[in-house]
């Protein structure tokens, strides 16, 4: 478990030296998702890397885990925005509203986009 | 030690280790509730340990400072959380690499819908244009959507706050919205969510299915990129 662990730390460490370094306005830890996914797709070619962290469903477990629980790692942070709810206070219950609806019009749009254009998608490569 | 329990309290309410137990404790009890509700929406584990603990911190005075030293451990894991995302998109890469023209195609519309619906709203409501302007970015995770607000010269608290906001009502809203369109695509649902409620709507896909999962969490990681460029574009056109 340590070891894997270390293995997601290490990535993000990479990536955060690397968005540095190169000055991409891109988060770290994304490019430490991109060489994490790699490093698991180079695996399937060579075997030979399937030890430690990467063997025996290590990095696997760790990461279900961690994901699984995604929803802790949102609080420290939601905390601090409770105590500013005073900020809404002054425009009341308009922004509240505006929220809703705007969640509400996203979500509908970005699903029946994808719904629609994978059934254009699927009818294209059936007949071309 | 007994002679002066205050002198205790004193002293644990400084120490990490308090606020550590207390949110990990809050998630624990919330967390527990959302599995025997069967996960339901309205049970979100977020939306419970944030008013828990922050009814907790006003009625003993700490400040936030003092939580998120303990907490901090806590926050920090986001970013391993996001290293950890590589191992579902792995698991599902044929699944993902044979949607990738749907989800571009969603990912446009999506971004331009949660801007757009939010600004014309905003101002169909007379909000003055400054908080508009923190608005415009509510879709995206927190540090990105500020780093929008603060370009932008608006107030990036009031934006933070409504980012929360909006994951937390996506996150309840999600389940009982697409099962009243009747759309079963998990692929599909779990994009939206993430294209709405970044984090949080992604956390809930978590909980309902991993393939839901997996595409918010694409969906969230492209989103800030594509929601950082949109936004000051889609606010200088909308609000001439």
């Amino acid at each position: 478990m340590i070891a894997s662990l270390s293995l997601i730390l290490l990535c993000q460490l990479v990536g955060e030296v690397a968005v540095r370094a190169l000055a991409v306005p891109v988060p770290g830890p994304v490019v430490g998702l991109v060489l994490l996914l790699l490093l698991l797709l180079a695996r399937d070619r060579f075997p030979v890397l399937a030890r430690g962290p990467l063997g025996n469903d290590g990095v696997e477990s760790v990461s279900r885990g961690m994901l699984a629980n995604l929803s802790l790692l949102f609080i420290p942070a939601g905390v601090g925005v409770v105590q500013k709810l005073d900020l809404l206070a002054e425009h009341g219950i308009a922004i509240l509203v505006i929220l809703a609806v705007s969640v509400i019009v996203t979500l509908l749009a970005t699903v029946a986009t994808f719904v629609a254009a994978s059934s254009m998608f699927a009818r294209e490569e059936e007949d071309p | 030690m007994s002679d002066n329990p205050f002198s205790l309290w004193v002293y644990l309410s400084q120490s990490p280790l308090l606020w550590l137990t207390v949110t990990l404790l809050t998630y624990a009890a919330t967390d527990a509730v959302s599995l025997k509700t069967r996960r339901h929406p309205l049970a979100n584990p977020v939306l419970h340990s944030l008013w828990i603990i922050g009814a907790f911190l006003l009625m003993t005075g700490t400040s936030y400072t003092t939580y998120f030293a303990g907490a901090q451990f806590v926050h920090f894991l986001l970013g391993p959380a996001t290293v950890a995302l590589a191992v579902p998109l792995y698991e599902n890469r044929r699944r993902v690499a044979a949607a990738v023209l749907p989800m571009l195609v969603a990912l446009a519309v999506g971004s331009l819908a949660a801007i757009v619906s939010v600004v014309l709203l905003a101002r169909a409501f007379g909000l003055p244009r400054d908080i508009i302007l923190s608005l415009a970015p509510k879709s995206v995770t927190a540090g990105v959507a500020m780093g929008i607000s603060e370009s932008l010269h608006a107030d990036p608290s009031l934006t933070a706050v409504s980012v929360i906001l909006t994951g937390i009502m996506g996150a309840i809203i999600v389940t009982p919205l697409m099962n009243f369109t009747g759309i079963t695509d998990f692929r599909g649902r779990g994009f939206a969510a993430g294209i709405a409620a970044h984090g949080i709507g992604t956390a809930r896909a978590f909980q309902v299915d991993e393939v839901a999962g997996v595409f918010a969490g694409i969906a969230m990681s492209l989103n800030a990129l594509v929601t950082s460029l949109l936004v000051p574009l889609a606010v200088t056109y909308l609000l001439r």
